[in-house]
Parts: structure tokens; C-alpha cells; sequence
């Protein structure tokens, strides 16, 4: 049990701390975003996991020597309000850190998603109110300013693409094609579901520089798995030049109202997004 | 986005639009006449729109004449700012990420990005 505990304890450490330093900026993951995304997920799953899992193996070894003994132990504590033979201080506060963090992670998501989807309902009312739809392109709004702006609002039942009077006169129709397609990738992914879960992450452990990374590089493997979408409609070059565009006026396409302050796209970012696709 | 969202679109227009506070049935003329076919809408349907409004604080109705008029909470060109502030993340310089973006690349990037962006 306590070297089960210790093990588990030690590929916590490793992904909460090194793994997510290192992998940002990571070659592989830019020229396949699905994969980049599919290890992130799985470093904050099993990350997640193994720091919870640790805390309970360690706090039972006390008491137990196998885990369904284990879990007896603490069901006769819950039941009988009895503490198993041989348990310590130390095992009832791993325990009960284990009992916190677990409750702490899953109240953090709620609140995020319970804050996100107020904020999309907010917004979705103010751009029914403000844009109106395109009649020929069904799903799209226009929305009447100069700045170059697109993004997507995901909803449960309709997503709404919005597209604004000034991108269209910065963009020829293969480029504002290709910032429409990025768009409608994220809405048909729900990449909006992968980013709040990191969300969540980051507004869980702020102490852990890691998962801010974590939450910014994922947030740019989606624009670039975003960006494949687009690209099989439409040409490197277009691309491209959509993205420069909408990054020199507005935000790149993000949805950052979603995103709880994510912000804008640095330079470093924007070179990534664009050498990828030589 | 439903009728009822264009309904509400419809009615913000007109109230944005007018100088004046309007009652429901200056909206439900203004909206019939509007309307291509010129079918009037039922003035309830009028009203829970407006209450619709009126919850949501885009509209203020004022309560001392009879029957109530209605009038928009602010301009057009707040809620835009507001939406604009959204969207872009408040930040008032867009256009010093792309210069600082130039800025970085080095020489052979450069290179690399001028033919990608030249490329159809």
C-alpha cells in the first residue's frame, strides 16, 4: 500500500509539474493537434487521479493491507463512527485531503460551467439583439462594425457563427471561407468543452503555474486543430492571411468570453499558428 | 436564434431609433407596417416581448402614464462597445501583437512566412 501510494504519489508530481513545463511548444503536438490535445487531457486526467488516488492509498496503509480492507475501514468509520485499528492522525488528514481536493476539482467545474454558460447566454441575447442573419450563409450573423471580428458561440441546440461588416471588406471570399470553416470546427468539435474543462483546472489549483500553461497551449492546439479543419476547404495561403487579418484588428478567433479571460494571442502564439502551416 | 430573438431585435430597432418612449401599440403598428406582408402581431405578444426586455434590462417602462410606455435602456452604440469589449478582450492595441509578432520572427522565419502568405 505505501509504495503503491508512493508511486502514485510520484506520477502526481511528474504530471503536475515537469511534464506540463516541457510539453508546451512541443514540435509533435503542433503538427498533430489531435494528438497534443489527446495528452493533455490524459496528463490532467491521470494527473487528477493519481494525486487523489495517492492521498487515499496513503492515508489507508495505516490500517489496511489491501483495498477492499481499506475501504472497509472507512465505511465503518462513516457507519459506526469508528475508527479502524491502528489508524493515526495521519491517516484520517491524508484522508480527509484526499475527501477536499476531490470536492474542491469537481465544485470548480461546476462553477465554471455554471459561470461560462451565463456568460454565453448573456452574450448570445446581445448579439441577437445587435447582428442580424446573413441570408446566404445559414448559421452566420453579421454584425454591423468596423473592427475585423469572427468568432463562434456554441450553444446545446444552435451554435451562431458572427462574422463583422469589417472582416468581410478586409477578406477575400477564399479567405473569409477559411475563417468561417476554422470557426465552425471549433462549434462542431465542442472544442468549447475541452477548454472549460482546463478552465476549471487553472481556477482550481492558481498556485500551479502548470496549469495555466496548460491552459493557454491547449487553448492554441484547438486554433490549430481549428486550422486543419479550415484547411481542408481552403488554401495554406488564404489561411494564413486570414488569421494575420483577424489577429491585426480583432481577437484571433476565440471565444473569449468563454474562455474566462483568456487572453489574447501573443506573438509567440501567432508564429506557431502560422510557420505550421510551410 | 429564434423568431422571438428577431422579434426582440425588432423592437429594440424601433425603440433605438425613436426619440420619444413608445407604448405597445405604437410598436405593434410601427411593427405591422414594417413587415412585409403587414400582418399585425397580437399586442400580448407585444407586451411579453417587451416584458422580455424589461427583465433583461434593455428596456425601461415607465410606469406613470397610461397606458405604460417604453423607452430603450441606452444607445445602440453601448451595447456595441460592451459587445466589442467582449469579444476583443479590452485590449486598446490590437495591432501592436502583430508588430511585436514582426518583430520577433527572425530572418528565415521571415522568409518562410512571406511564402505562405504569397501562396493561393
Amino acid at each position: 500500500m505505501v509504495a503503491a501510494a508512493i508511486i502514485l504519489g510520484a506520477i502526481a508530481i511528474l504530471l503536475a509539474w515537469p511534464v506540463p513545463a516541457i510539453l508546451p511548444g512541443a514540435r509533435w503536438a503542433y503538427k498533430r493537434p489531435t494528438l497534443g490535445l489527446l495528452v493533455w487531457q490524459l496528463v490532467a486526467l491521470v494527473g487528477g487521479f493519481s494525486m487523489i488516488g495517492s492521498l487515499v492509498l496513503l492515508g489507508a496503509a495505516t490500517f489496511a493491507s489491501d483495498l477492499p480492507d481499506a475501504a472497509t475501514g472507512m465505511w465503518r468509520f462513516v457507519t459506526h463512527n469508528e475508527l479502524p485499528e491502528g489508524s493515526s492522525v495521519w491517516s484520517l488528514l491524508a484522508l480527509s485531503g484526499a475527501l477536499f481536493l476531490t470536492v474542491h476539482l469537481l465544485l470548480n467545474l461546476l462553477v465554471t460551467f455554471v459561470y461560462a454558460e451565463r456568460e454565453r447566454a448573456r452574450h448570445s441575447q446581445l448579439i441577437t439583439l445587435l447582428s442580424e442573419p446573413m441570408t446566404d450563409r445559414p448559421g452566420t450573423r453579421l454584425i454591423d462594425t468596423p473592427a475585423p471580428v469572427a468568432y463562434c458561440l456554441p450553444g446545446a441546440l444552435t451554435s451562431v457563427t458572427v462574422l463583422s461588416a469589417g472582416l468581410i471588406a478586409l477578406l477575400d471570399e477564399e479567405e473569409l471561407r477559411a475563417v468561417v470553416e476554422h470557426e465552425r470546427a471549433h462549434v462542431r468539435l465542442r472544442h468549447d468543452i475541452v477548454l472549460i474543462f482546463f478552465t476549471a483546472w487553472k481556477a482550481s489549483l492558481p498556485w500551479l503555474p502548470t496549469a495555466r500553461n496548460a491552459s493557454r497551449e491547449v487553448a492554441l492546439l484547438l486554433e490549430m486543430h481549428a486550422d486543419d479543419n479550415a484547411l481542408k476547404d481552403v488554401s495554406r495561403g488564404s489561411l494564413a492571411r486570414a488569421i494575420t487579418v483577424v489577429a491585426e484588428g480583432g481577437a484571433l478567433p476565440q471565444r473569449s468570453e468563454l474562455s474566462a479571460a483568456m487572453p489574447e494571442s501573443t506573438p509567440k502564439e501567432l508564429r506557431a499558428r502560422l510557420l505550421r502551416l510551410a | 436564434m429564434n423568431s422571438l430573438g428577431e422579434l426582440e431585435r425588432s423592437v429594440m430597432d424601433l425603440l433605438w431609433a425613436s426619440a420619444e418612449s413608445l407604448s405597445a401599440y405604437d410598436l405593434q403598428a410601427a411593427l405591422a407596417s414594417s413587415e412585409a406582408s403587414g400582418r399585425e402581431l397580437a399586442a400580448t405578444t407585444v407586451l411579453t416581448v417587451l416584458s422580455r426586455l424589461e427583465k433583461k434590462n434593455y428596456v425601461v417602462r415607465e410606469r406613470d402614464v397610461r397606458p405604460h410606455r417604453y423607452r430603450a435602456a441606452s444607445v445602440r452604440a453601448e451595447h456595441m462597445a460592451d459587445l466589442m469589449h467582449e469579444v476583443l478582450g479590452g485590449a486598446s492595441d490590437r495591432t501592436a501583437v502583430l508588430e511585436r509578432f514582426v518583430g520577433q520572427v527572425s530572418n528565415e522565419e521571415a522568409e518562410t512566412l512571406r511564402r505562405i502568405l504569397a501562396g493561393r
